[in-house]
């Protein structure tokens, strides 16, 4: 059975390309069969944060509009065996996504044996979000920790609940995780930023991790890498956390505690 | 900041806590609009709607119209009563 799990968020720039690239190959690397799909059609980015762009020749929307077939527009990934990944077209307009489209390409991937296919959102609330997450079994719903991300995933929440297949068929209803990026303890520790609890109680949905700010964010994306593959980086550990529990495995939340330094050190300066 | 403030911490209002405020209304008002976006109550006011005004006029049920019109980021609620010809006094 295929698992349909849609990364989305409502706001811009919150992260979902950079999640749905690291969770997508957290998966495959645990050995499942993997596909991650760009619904971002006008603005694919997918592939360069997966750092296939230079082996796109059809997309998402050839394959809809019956000029390629999906075996041809799948990209296998260079350092992941069961990873594969579909992306946007470029230039066509987001109309070309078709709900009856969009349902077959996931059966075919069912066909195919994929255990699960994650699908990147864009941001808004629109035709492209919307088809995103209409077959979806699971949500990733990612959120910064700031006033404009929250109230956005909580609308994102409200249109899962009424707009997704689950919802209108009245089948058990997809299952929401949350993900909090760009997380700073120590600006939580000075009242800052809203600790993660605070983002929690807020949206009411189970939290399935914490992604620290890390530098490693850009740089990976600069090499075209999944961060969740940069060695010893804090990100990359939370984003492995995350997928372990997904995967129902039981794992502290790392990185969302900061050590003040001691009275010396504030008074003599220092880090 | 000042030296003081290093060692002893800062007494301003901290604004994570204010977000946190502002985003519990706002966040209590979207849902409210969630629930009211499923116009399940719709029928019900037509159909009072038509006693009511059948009180004092004549009117047929195909003469009133409610429905609920997304505009931007609110809610209209649009009542149309076709009042018959002749019989408003």
């Amino acid at each position: 059975m295929t698992q349909v799990i849609v990364v989305t968020s409502g706001k811009g720039g919150v992260g979902k390309t950079t999640t749905s690239a690291s969770f997508a190959t957290g998966l495959a690397l645990r050995g499942f069969k993997t596909i991650v799909i760009d619904f971002d059609v006008g603005l694919r980015n997918l592939d360069l944060i997966m750092g296939c762009e230079r082996r796109v020749v059809y997309d998402l929307i050839n394959v809809i509009q019956g000029e390629a077939n999906l075996h041809q527009a799948m990209i296998k990934d260079k350092h992941c065996e069961n990873l594969f990944v579909l992306p946007a077209s470029q230039t066509r307009d987001k109309d070309a996504l078709t709900e009856e489209g969009v349902e077959k390409i996931l059966k075919d991937l069912e066909h195919m044996g994929f255990d699960y296919v994650v699908c990147d959102s864009p941001a808004g609330i629109e035709r492209g979000a919307v088809m995103a997450l209409t077959f979806a079994d699971e949500a990733l719903v990612v959120t910064n920790p700031e006033v404009s991300s929250i109230r956005d995933s909580d609308r994102i929440l409200g249109i899962l609940q009424s707009k997704s297949r689950r919802a209108k068929e009245g089948r058990e209803s997809v299952k929401e995780h949350l993900i909090i990026t760009r997380y700073s303890a120590k600006r939580v520790e000075e009242g800052e930023m809203l600790s993660y609890k605070d983002v929690q109680e807020l949206l009411r949905i189970p939290l399935l991790g914490v992604i620290p700010e890390s530098e490693s964010v850009l740089q990976a994306s600069n090499a075209g890498s999944p961060v969740i593959h940069s060695k010893g980086s804090e990100a990359a550990e939370a984003y492995a956390d995350v997928v372990g529990r997904f995967l129902g495995e039981e794992h502290p939340m790392r990185f969302v505690s900061y050590e003040k330094p001691g009275l010396l050190k504030r008074i003599f300066g220092g880090a | 900041m000042s030296w003081l403030e290093k060692i002893f911490g800062s007494t301003q209002p901290k604004s994570a806590q204010l977000a946190k405020e502002r985003l519990t209304l706002v966040i209590a008002h979207q849902r409210t609009d969630a629930s009211i976006g499923q116009h399940d109550f719709l029928p019900a006011l037509q159909k009072e709607l038509i006693d009511v005004i059948s009180k004092y006029v004549k009117i047929n049920a195909e003469d009133i119209k409610v429905q609920l019109e997304k505009k931007g980021n609110y809610e209209v609620l649009e009542v149309n009563i076709v009042m018959p010809e002749g019989q408003n006094k």
